[in-house]
Parts: structure tokens; sequence; C-alpha cells
């Protein structure tokens, strides 16, 4: 059974459809990606996922459950996380403090025994920071992340936009253009720890990503998506040679499909 | 700020211009000539002068920072915004010898103008243009001082201002001790003696001198944990010791006050969790105050319209309980609200709840405009105990705030400081990791209410009555002006901004209606040049306590440590 079931999903902001009867199936522990021009509708719809934004039609299920008309947090309890396509870190707090908010709903102390000091209390925020440092270990951020988190380099606050996902253990991160604005080495290691995630930590991954060489290299199944509508999908090689793609990235018929696409993203 | 390239006289005239602004204002609503009478110095220099020396010299501070190169810049720029800024005031005089300004302007008075002038009239009306461009050339050779040099000489003039202010409140206080000598030495009945002024010049830029020349403060920093407790334990012991010794010195008028800054403290602190942490702006602080208030009043009071004639002690509880309640019921519609529109809607509930309290509809359970008295004092204290009239009063709201300060600091670091922290900073995002926007917005602001409604529990039991009139907006707005300059979120903040808004204003009642204007200028400046607050919440102060023996699996100890 698929994991992420979209059908029929549209959004409109007023009189633009932003995205129209749009379906899609994800599969358990598939990397998944989700390209198309800009303005194509991607971030629309991983905001209509993530309960950011209403739908106007058409459902949406994880894992068998409907999820379109419940909060972000409950989306955020079902097991779906995911990234921001500009980093939105929480800037005036500490890079780990920043992973535990992540971990919030795995904690269950009151405010009352805070107040109180209680042992399970205690023992409870011990072991969330231990946590922690462990997700923070694993993503590559160095050092005890008592830093503020704006202070980080760029490459870190996106991994830390990531640890900050995973903590809360999710089943399915859907990640925002995560390689953007990186060099070509930050791009391959956010590749290779991507397939990691899915390797290593049996996470579904659904991306939007810009960056051609990223999604042939690593996505199992890639969805294109123009002017809010579904156009193809794919294994990378059908996507690479599908004239309808061609057509929505280049305007026109082009005579060599796959070499441009391989070699230059569109600007963002 | 002016470069090499361009002309510096453009700076200089601006800086001037600004000056001429200040001085012409302190002149024409009257600082210069009502205070006047009031020396900070006696026989040597008045506060009405020391206002208009103070805006001189810092306008020679200003156009000699807007000039980079040579002294003789910096001299030519400094006295020529001093001179525009002093011939503002000459021109002042000659204008008021012309034509009647005084129609509009109360204070260009002949007194005004001799004080000018140094009792010259108009005949030295040269005086003030030629004074300003002196003190302001002071003011910007001062910016070129050494910072060794500047630092103890800025220190020792804000030192001596502030004791020539208070100087009335000690005064009266060393009077009542065995200092009584030494208090005649150092003040006159108005402000300070000649002698007093140098007293207090060596003693403070000396001992910040020593400070500096000992680094004592790197020093203690510098020493092992164990050895800087040796030291930073009996300082703080010794700050204790004169915040419970000095309403037993200061006399009953300033006891008031300080009681009244207790109570401010506590409400800050209470308010620095709903806006400090969570970022909930509410202006209807003074609803929870109120409930607070009459609960007490109703539960305790001897009048006609006490329902339980209950002490003080048993009372508070249901005041506090009370005030939770309301601040859920109030907060459960408009916690979805944000920001600005969040603001709008509390201080929508602030006004009904105040105008309830003075209306017909409950005039016969509340008393209306003539409210509830005959609230009893908590502690039954015989005149002279030290636990006598707003004594009591300054010591429970002290334990109170003492109480609220460990609540919010335990919190802080706790799962639900951080969830608060990530809503204020950005509530998208932190629902979408999981956090329950509504449950955390609601326990930040029932807590708020609840410590609004300890406050206004304990005020009725301070004025020992409680009327509508009292349930202000302006309580709402001083509460949030408190932990706004104090810092947000900072716990030392919320006391130091209490005792700066609300402290200093009520010391100052001698200069009556012009202290607000004082404290509105020095909120804009505060907004301009220090919009983190006088003490903010130092990042480091929320970091979390990473223990090195969690990550290795060995005995946990998850205690957030002492900021």
């Amino acid at each position: 059974m698929a994991q992420l079931v979209a059908k029929g999903v549209t959004k409109r902001f007023g009189g633009l459809v932003a995205v129209r009867d749009f379906d899609l199936e994800i599969e358990p522990k598939a990397i998944a990606s989700l390209i198309g021009p800009n303005g194509a509708g991607k971030t629309t719809l991983f905001n209509c996922i993530a309960g950011w934004y209403p739908i106007d039609e058409g459902e949406l299920l994880f894992e068998g459950h409907p999820i379109d008309k419940l909060r972000r947090d409950q989306i955020a309890r079902l097991g779906i996380a995911r990234t921001y396509q500009n980093i939105r870190l929480f800037p005036g707090m500490s890079v780990v403090e920043n992973v535990l908010v992540g971990y919030h709903q795995h904690m269950h102390s009151g405010w009352m025994g805070a107040v109180m000091g209680l042992r399970s209390v205690r023992e409870e925020e011990a072991s969330a920071q231990a946590e922690a440092l462990r997700i923070m270990q694993f993503v590559g951020l160095p050092g005890s992340g008592k830093d503020q988190s704006s202070n980080l380099p760029y490459g870190e606050q996106r991994r830390l936009e990531i640890a900050r996902a995973l903590i809360t253990q999710p089943r399915l991160l859907l990640l925002d253009e995560p390689t953007a604005g990186m060099n070509p080495a930050e791009t391959r290691t956010m590749t290779q720890f991507i397939r990691r995630l899915r390797d290593e930590l049996g996470i579904t991954i659904l991306l939007i990503e810009h960056e051609m060489r990223v999604v042939m290299d690593i996505s199992e199944r890639i969805t294109v998506l123009d002017h809010g509508e579904k156009i193809a999908e794919g294994t990378p090689r059908e996507i690479q040679t599908n004239p309808r793609v061609i057509e929505a990235y280049l305007g026109h018929r082009a005579t060599a499909p796959a070499a441009p696409m391989g070699q230059d993203a569109p600007a963002p | 700020m002016m470069t090499g390239t361009s002309i510096p006289w453009r700076g200089t005239l601006r800086t001037g211009l600004i000056g001429a602004v200040v001085t012409v204002f302190l002149s024409l609503v009257g600082i210069v000539d009502v205070f006047d009478a009031r020396p900070l110095i006696a026989g040597a220099i008045s506060l009405g002068q020391t206002a208009l020396v103070l805006a001189l010299l810092g306008i020679g501070y200003m156009a000699a920072r807007s000039v980079e190169a040579s002294r003789v810049q910096v001299v030519l720029a400094a006295a020529g915004a001093g001179l525009i800024a002093g011939g503002a005031l000459t021109l002042l005089i000659l204008l008021g010898a012309v034509i009647d300004i005084r129609a509009v302007f109360l204070h260009a008075s002949p007194k005004l103008y001799g004080t000018l002038t140094l009792g010259l009239g108009l005949g030295g009306s040269w005086i003030p243009a030629a004074l300003g461009a002196a003190i302001a050339i002071v003011g910007g050779l001062g910016s070129r001082l050494p910072v060794a040099a500047r630092r103890p000489l800025t220190t020792a003039l804000v030192a001596l201002l502030l004791t020539g202010l208070f100087a009335g409140i000690l005064r009266g206080a060393m009077l009542t001790t065995s200092l009584a000598d030494l208090a005649r030495l150092l003040f006159a009945p108005l402000g300070l003696t000649l002698l007093g002024a140098v007293v207090v010049v060596v003693v403070v830029a000396g001992g910040r001198e020593l400070l500096t020349y000992t680094r004592l403060r790197d020093r203690v920093r510098a020493l092992p944990p164990l050895r800087r407790r040796l030291v930073t334990w009996p300082a703080w012991a010794v700050v204790a010791l004169v915040v419970l010794v000095l309403p037993q010195t200061l006399g009953s008028f300033v006891a008031l006050v300080i009681a009244t800054v207790a109570l401010y403290v506590l409400m800050g602190l209470g308010l620095n969790i709903t806006l400090g942490l969570a970022g909930l702006l509410d202006l209807g602080f003074v609803a929870f105050f109120a409930v607070g208030a009459y609960t007490v009043g109703l539960l305790t009071s001897t009048s006609e319209f006490g329902i339980a004639d209950w002490p003080f002690w048993a009372a508070i509880p249901f005041a506090v309980i009370f005030a939770m309640l309301f601040g859920a019921i109030l907060g459960l519609p408009i916690l979805s609200i944000r920001g600005d529109y969040l603001a709008i809607a509390t201080l929508g509930f602030g006004e009904i709840v105040r105008l309830l309290a003075g209306s017909d509809l409950l005039k016969a359970f509340l008393g209306g405009p003539q409210g509830i008295i005959h609230i009893p004092k908590p502690i039954e204290a015989p005149a002279g105990d030290f636990l006598y009239g707003p004594n009591q009063i300054y010591y429970i709201a002290l334990v109170c705030a003492a109480l609220i300060g460990f609540v919010a600091w335990r919190l802080r670091g706790s799962r639900l400081g951080r969830a608060w922290l990530s809503i204020r900073e950005d509530e998208d995002v932190a629902e979408a990791l999981g956090v329950n926007l509504v449950q955390t917005k609601l326990l930040a602001y029932m807590l708020g209410a609840a410590f609004a409604g300890l406050g206004g529990g304990i005020f009725s039991a301070l004025i020992g009555s409680i009327f509508a009139s009292s349930i202000q907006l302006f309580v709402s707005i001083n509460v949030v002006a408190i932990v706004v300059v104090g810092g947000m979120g900072s716990i030392p903040g919320a006391v130091l901004g209490a005792v700066f808004l609300i402290g200093v204003p009520e010391l100052f009642r001698e200069f009556s209606e012009y202290r607000y204007l004082l404290y509105g200028f020095a909120l804009i400046a505060m907004m301009l040049y220090r919009p983190q607050g006088i003490m903010p919440a130092k990042f480091a102060e929320r970091e979390v306590h990473l223990d090195t023996t969690a990550l290795t699996g060995g005995p946990v100890m998850g205690r957030p440590r002492s900021p």
C-alpha cells in the first residue's frame, strides 16, 4: 500500500488554481522528487500535505489516515516532517534548542513538574538532550550546540533544519530544495546524506529540487508539475526523454533532451 | 556621519539645529526656570542649568563625532554647533524683548531670561551663545579623550546627577541613622553641598578606576567555579540584605514607593512569561489584575460588600485561581489571533473589565465607583513594627516576585519554555514540529493571568481598598513597558524595568508633571538606541545544560544551570 496518497487534490488562491486535480502515490521508503518550472505549484503541494494550506478538493491520505483536515501539529505527530525552501530556524534559540523543539511531542512532562524539578522531568530532559546530540552528530553538526542558530554557516543551517525534522521521528520527510545555494561539493554530500536517511533510517523522502543532477541521481520516481498540473511521472530515464517535460522546461521542442537537463538547472 | 571628503559644516549645522530645538524647548516648557530653584549642587548649579549644560555637552559630543580629522576641526565643529544651539536662546531673548511671546509660552518670562543671561538681562543676551559654544567645545573635546580617561569622567558625572537628584531621599535616610553628621556635610537641604559633590566624584571615579585597574571582574571570572562562589555569594548576600533592610531606613513615603515597585516587579515577571517567552502581546493584563483585586476585596473586606470576612492569606489563593480561570475563558477564543491583532483583542477585554467594574450593573456587588473599602492588611502590625504599613506588602510582594522568578526560570529551561520561545520566533514552524499552539499559548496566557491576579490581590491589600478607578489601562501599559524596557524574556530585566519605570517617576514627585515628559523621552530614546532592553535575555542565559555524562549514559542530572 502506498504511504502517501493524493487523490484529485486542487488548491486555489482566489481565481488562481495553484494545484489542479493532482494525483500522487508514494511507496514507503521511496525517494521521490517533485520537479517543475518556477511557480509550477510544487511548494504549494508541500504546504497542502503538511497542513499549511487547506485543500479545496480531493483528499490526502497518509498511511491510510486522511490528513487534509488535520492541523500541522497533528500531521507532525502522525509522522510527516518537512524543511523549508528559505531556511526557517528559530534564530534566537541555540542549535540544540532548535533540535529539541522537534522533540517536544515525544516529551510529556507538565509545567508543574518542571517547576518542582521532579526527578522524572530531569531524566526526561537529560535523555532528550542526549537524543538531540545524537541526531546532531548524525547530520554532521559539530560541537555542543550551544551556539545561536542564526550564527551557523549556511550549509550547517540546512543540516540543522534537517536535524530538527529528524528528531520528530518522521516516516515521511518533505525536503524543499535541500541543495539550494550549495556548491557542487556540498551538493554531493547532501545527496549522499539524503540517501542515507532512507537507507539507514528507513524514512520515505519526497523532495523538491531544481538541481537536475541531484534529482536524476537519487530519485526513484519523479513527478513533473507545470502550471499546477501533473504532466509526467516515471523513472529518471523516462522523464529525461519525455517530450512534454522538455517542452515545459525549455518552452519549445529541443534537439538534445538529456544533455541540457543534466547540466543546467533552471535558474531559481 | 560625515566623511572626510564632504563638508563637515553640514553635520555641524544639523547638530546645531537639533541642539537649538532642544535648548529652546527646555526653556519654553519651563524646565530651565522652574528647576532653577532646585540646586543640584547648592550654591553652584541648579537642575535647570544642568539640563541645559547636559544638552550642550551632548551637542558638542555629537558634532565632534560627525567630523573625523584634527583637533582643530573638532573644536570648530563643536563650537559651531554649540554657538547655534546657544544662539537660539540669544534669539529667543531678543525676540522676547521685541514681541510678547509670553501670551503663548507661559515660561518665556523675565525670570527665564535672567537665568539664561546669568542675571544680566537683555544686555547679556550674548551670554547663552558664548556659553553654548564653550560648553559644546568641552563636550567635543571629551569625545576625543582616550576611553581610560573618559569612562571615569562619565561615570562620575552620572553619579553626580543621580546623587543630586535623590539628595533629599538619601539625606532623609542618613539623618535617621548615626550618619546624620555626615549627611549634613554631604547634602544641603536641597541638593548636594560642594564638598558632597567632590566626594561623590572622587569616590565614584576612583572606585571605577580601581575596578578597571585591578580587573576585579576578569579575575573573579577566571576563578574556578567553587572559589568563585566564595566571592559571588557574599556579594549577593549583601545585595539581598540591602533589599531587605531598604524599607526600614527610608521612611514611609519611600516604603510605599518600593512596595509599589515590588508589586510591579511581580507583575512584570508574570507578563514576562506571556510576552517575553511566548511572545503574546497582552494589553489586557489589568483585567486579571482586577479579578485578583476584587476577589481579595470581596473575600476579606469588613465593609458591606465583604462576603466572607476571610483573612488575606485564605483569599489570595482564590485570587490567583480565579484570575487563572478567567485567563482560560478569555484566552481560548482569542489565542488563535496573532501579533498586533491579539494586542487589540486583549486591549478590548481589559476595557470591558474596567467598565464592568465601575458599572451600575455590578454596583450592588462591586460597589461601582465607590469600590470596596476596609480591606484588612495581611498582618496586623502596630506602628513602628518592622512589618507596619506598606513594609509588609513590600516583603510579601518580594517573596512572591522571587517565587515567580523561580517559576519562570525553571519553565524557561524546560520543554515548555522551549515551546514558548519557538512560538515567539516562528509559530508556524513550531506547529509543524508538533507543538500544539492552542494548548501551549493558553498555558502561557493563564500563568500570566495568575500572576496578574496575585499582583491585584496584593495591591488591594496595600491600598486597603479597591476602586473601579484603580483598574486603568495604564496598569497594562506600564507592565508591558516594564517587560519591553527591561528586556524581553529577561528576569533581571523585569526587575530593572520596574525600578526605572515605576520607582523613579514616583521618587521624582517633586518634578510634578515634568517627570512624565522625561519618562516619555526616556522611552523613545530607549527604543531608538537600545531596543533590546536594559538587560536583554542574554543568549547564554537560556543555554541548556549539556552534561557530557548524558551522552555516555552515565548518571544524569538534567537540571538547568543557574543563569
